[in-house]
């Protein structure tokens, strides 16, 4: 099978630091995938790599079938990979059903003199717009509060918000960052479940940063832990739980 | 008809029944002359705080250059309509188009900045179209242009005005102004759901250089001669004072400014230091107690008597 | 006068305008290296320290030495109370706000004063003698020589106090990073305060140093130098002190060329121009160091 993406030998330089050296990756449609490592290893310099936030110092990044590597991050969403952030990144001013509307940007197909004008194809994308909007954030339970301002949602709510935001640009490829960050062990629970639920109800394929581990255990299929910008170990949470070198970077000392 | 043409519908026949009261007055001889000339400058100060709460209310991206645009409007419309003899609409359409390209021109490479490094890099570029202006000889240079014909009248301006509301308000309740509305709020998180934020800064500085060229034409057809000095950077504080006061993001907000700050100027206009001192506190006090503005984020057409007037549950326009 | 001559004469006349772009420059930087804050009102500043310096010379019959100190204590006085009144009470606002709140203060200054002094332009007093020296054939004049010497010592105090002073160590921990100085046990409200005081102290004398070169003031003088002084903060690199102290020399002498060379109405366009192309091409300017927002 033909891996949705698939990194060969990214290296990401800030100055003369090496944040990710030699990172390969793959990801093969339809999987779970959990990114972990000690704070600073550089999971987060990973994701923004595959969101184009930062561009690869060298290396390729491939998805479905193309380099990435060096577009730019609205390019790279509207090819399918979208996300959420470890530190929230709502609109937070506007309302919960304005940031799902949103992400809808590039599935919208009217232009700016339709709307102007209001004419055309106007009105009924926005009424299948709105209509999607929420059906989403009632399966995330945010339907009833659609009208709040997204800064006003308990975190719990907020982080949930992030994914429903983060589906709305239809992505084939979904990266979590720290999805449960914050999160009670019942709400952790519910993510869990609704992080699978997910993945077979829109076919998604699914990559996650996360500190939690029952949660990384419980869920995902295969596991790359990340050390100092390079991967050390790769394998089913069972290998990995057993794996002496991930042991000795959570742990420390000798293995 | 669905409930949104519905609402259009109600405002454009406010419109045209505030379009009569005050024609009426002025043709009635209710008004001055001084006030006449006055009702007209809050049109178009209107049009001019409109188009800058695009850019600087619902973008983010925090322009001080809007006096240029305006400026440059307002000599391609008096060189079509003095040296070519075109009608006013002529000089109108060629000043917004030819603002509008500058405007695409500058703000490619510009809206890479943020914050108040753009205000002042917009700043800037007024001031630097401003004193190209001055030294073309073919326009006047610093002595003006002169011998335009009076061809602003308040049906144009009035005209004008609503064209305007109406397409800042429909662009902005749009994906393409939700976009623009996404960037202001957060520029990654923006890029992150496939919006191209460039783009969309690039199009709100256009289309609000646009109107501010249209608005720079119907203004220099005010006036028998109109000069560089007219176009100063303290002329787009002026423009910056009206949105922030009325609010960014509120186009209800920036007919209030406009009103507010225009009216007081004339009222005021035997003791300029004075003026200008309200204006000084009224920013500062603004900032400290009501930094959104009056109207910060909300349109006068959303609260509670208009929305049981259209039926719907309050919040915003779907 | 041939070209040669042409060009000395025009760069010693834009050391002299570039030395108080500098003075100017130093408060901006100083200022925005430490709250990000760019303070509109600065240049406005500068205008009361001109008027402070004519008063002082005028109404109390003082020389030029005597009216620059008080100048300078009064003006930097001022500083620090519309730091403490207009900007202070808005830490934590975003820096838009702020920014529109120095707009204001901008104008409240601009028209305040123009309501006590009207806004007829004084003539400054003659109180330095023009005839200058000669050197090389090349006429540097009397409040040129003075320009040059004051600038000089201004830096050099300003230096020693940043570098050497135990204020001056606190100002740049909390231009560093302003928590952990706090945590550190130093009043960043003190330091931001003082920050202010030597930063309006320094364009005060700016302005009374205008004021004798060009023998006229007005209450709206302080805008065009004001937005002049952070085209030459931004050059330098903004939150950089030497940056400051380089990029109002740089803007002077390019204004003073354009002016000799081309024509006096570009001046301002050059500047302007300046300025775009350094945020363009190098928005840390030329002594500063890029940052990117972490995400």
């Amino acid at each position: 099978m033909e891996p949705l993406l698939k990194s060969t030998h990214v290296v990401e330089m800030f100055g003369g630091l090496k944040a990710v050296s030699d990172f390969n990756i793959y990801i093969n449609p339809g999987e779970l995938i959990g990114l972990i490592g000690p704070n600073g290893a550089g999971k987060t310099t990973a994701f923004n790599l595959f969101t184009g936030v930062y561009q690869p110092t060298s290396g390729t990044i491939e998805f479905d079938g193309q380099n990435i590597a060096g577009l730019k991050p609205y390019e790279i969403t509207q090819r399918g990979i979208a996300r959420t952030f470890q530190n929230i990144r709502l609109f937070s001013e506007l309302s919960v059903l304005d940031n799902v509307k949103i992400a809808f940007h590039s599935h919208v197909k009217y232009s700016v003199a339709e709307a102007v004008f209001r004419v055309g194809r106007y009105f009924d994308e926005e009424a299948l717009v709105t209509a999607e909007s929420h059906r989403l954030l009632s399966i995330f339970k945010l339907d009833d509060k659609a009208e709040e301002t997204a800064k006003n949602l308990p975190y719990g709510a907020q982080r949930r918000l992030e994914i429903a935001r983060a589906l709305a640009a239809k992505p084939k490829l979904l990266l979590l960052d720290e999805p449960a960050a914050g999160m009670n062990p019942q709400e952790t629970h519910e993510l869990m479940e609704m992080i699978r639920w997910i993945r077979d109800q829109f076919s998604l394929t699914i990559l996650l940063i996360e500190h939690d581990m029952s949660l990384v255990m419980g869920i995902c299929e295969r596991i790359y832990v990340l050390e100092y910008g390079e991967i050390i170990a790769h394998g089913t949470p069972e290998q990995i739980q057993n794996n002496p070198e991930v042991i000795r970077a959570y742990l420390g000392g000798e293995a | 008809m669905n409930s949104v043409q519905k609402n259009d519908l109600r405002l454009l026949v406010f419109g045209v029944v505030l379009f009569a009261v005050i024609g009426g007055a002025m043709e009635g001889g209710f008004i001055g002359s001084f006030w006449k000339l006055n009702i007209i400058l809050i049109g178009i100060n209107v049009i001019l705080s409109a188009s800058l709460n695009l850019i600087n209310g619902y973008t983010g991206q925090f322009s001080l250059g809007h006096a240029g645009f305006m400026a440059v409007g307002a000599y391609v419309g008096v060189i079509l309509t003095t040296n070519f003899h075109l009608p006013l609409i002529a000089g109108m359409v060629g000043g917004g188009l030819a603002a509008a390209v500058l405007g695409f021109l500058i703000g490619l490479p510009t809206l890479r900045l943020n914050g108040d490094y753009l205000a002042i890099a917009t700043l800037g570029l007024g001031e630097i179209i401003r004193i190209v202006i001055m030294n073309i000889q073919y326009v006047g240079g610093a002595a003006g242009f002169s011998g335009i014909p009076h061809l602003t009248t308040f049906p144009w301006v009035f005209a004008t005005m609503l064209l305007t509301l109406f397409a800042i308000k429909n662009f902005v309740n749009s994906s393409h102004g939700r976009a623009c509305i996404a960037i202001r709020e957060n520029e990654i998180a923006a890029a992150a759901m496939g919006i191209n934020t460039t783009k969309y800064k690039v199009l709100a500085f256009t289309i609000g250089a646009a109107f501010a060229g249209v608005a720079g034409a119907l203004f220099a057809h005010c006036f028998y001669i109109i000069s560089p000095g007219s176009f100063t950077f303290m002329q787009s504080f002026n423009y910056l004072i009206m949105v922030v006061l009325g609010g960014l993001g509120s186009l209800t907000g920036s007919i209030a400014g406009a009103f507010v700050v225009t009216a007081l100027s004339a009222a005021l206009a035997d003791w300029p230091e004075f003026r200008m001192i309200i204006y000084a506190l009224a920013l500062i006090l603004l900032m400290f107690y009501r930094p959104q503005g009056l109207f910060g984020y909300v349109e006068l057409t959303k609260l509670a008597p208009f929305s049981r007037l259209r039926g719907l549950k309050g919040g915003r326009e779907e | 006068m041939d070209f040669g001559s042409l060009l000395v004469q025009q760069l010693i006349n834009g050391v002299s305008l570039g030395s108080i772009y500098a003075l100017i420059a130093l408060g901006y930087t100083m200022v925005y290296g430490i709250i990000k804050l760019i303070n509109f009102a600065h240049g406005d500043i500068y205008m009361v320290g001109a008027y402070v310096g004519f008063f002082a010379i005028t109404v109390l019959g003082w020389g030029i030495f005597p009216a620059l100190i008080v100048s300078m204590a009064v003006t930097g006085l001022l500083g620090m109370v519309v730091e403490r009144l207009a900007y202070k009470p808005l830490r934590h606002a975003p820096r838009i706000s702020v920014l529109i709140t120095a707009i204001g203060v901008s104008f409240f200054l601009e028209y305040a004063t123009m309501y006590f002094v009207t806004p007829t332009p004084r003539t400054f007093p003659d109180v330095f003698s023009s005839t200058g020296i000669t050197v090389g054939g090349f006429v540097v004049n009397g409040q040129q020589l003075l320009i040059f010497a004051i600038t000089l010592i201004l830096m050099v105090i300003l230096t020693y106090i940043v570098q050497k002073t135990k204020i001056g160590k606190a100002m740049r921990a909390v231009s560093f990073d302003t928590e952990t100085a706090q945590l550190m046990g130093i009043d960043a409200d003190r330091v931001i305060s003082i920050t202010f005081g030597i930063g309006s102290a320094l364009a005060a004398a700016g302005g009374v140093l205008v004021g004798v070169y060009y023998n006229s003031i007005d209450p709206l003088m302080g805008i065009m130098p004001g937005l002049k002084a952070f085209v030459a903060a931004v050059l330098g690199g903004i939150g950089v002190i030497p940056g400051a102290m380089a990029g109002g020399l740089i803007l002077g002498v390019v204004e003073s060329l354009v002016s000799g060379f081309l024509s006096s109405t570009f001046r301002d366009a050059a500047a302007f121009a300046i300025l775009i192309l350094v945020l363009l091409f190098r928005p840390a300017g030329i002594f500063g160091t890029n940052t990117q927002e972490k995400v």
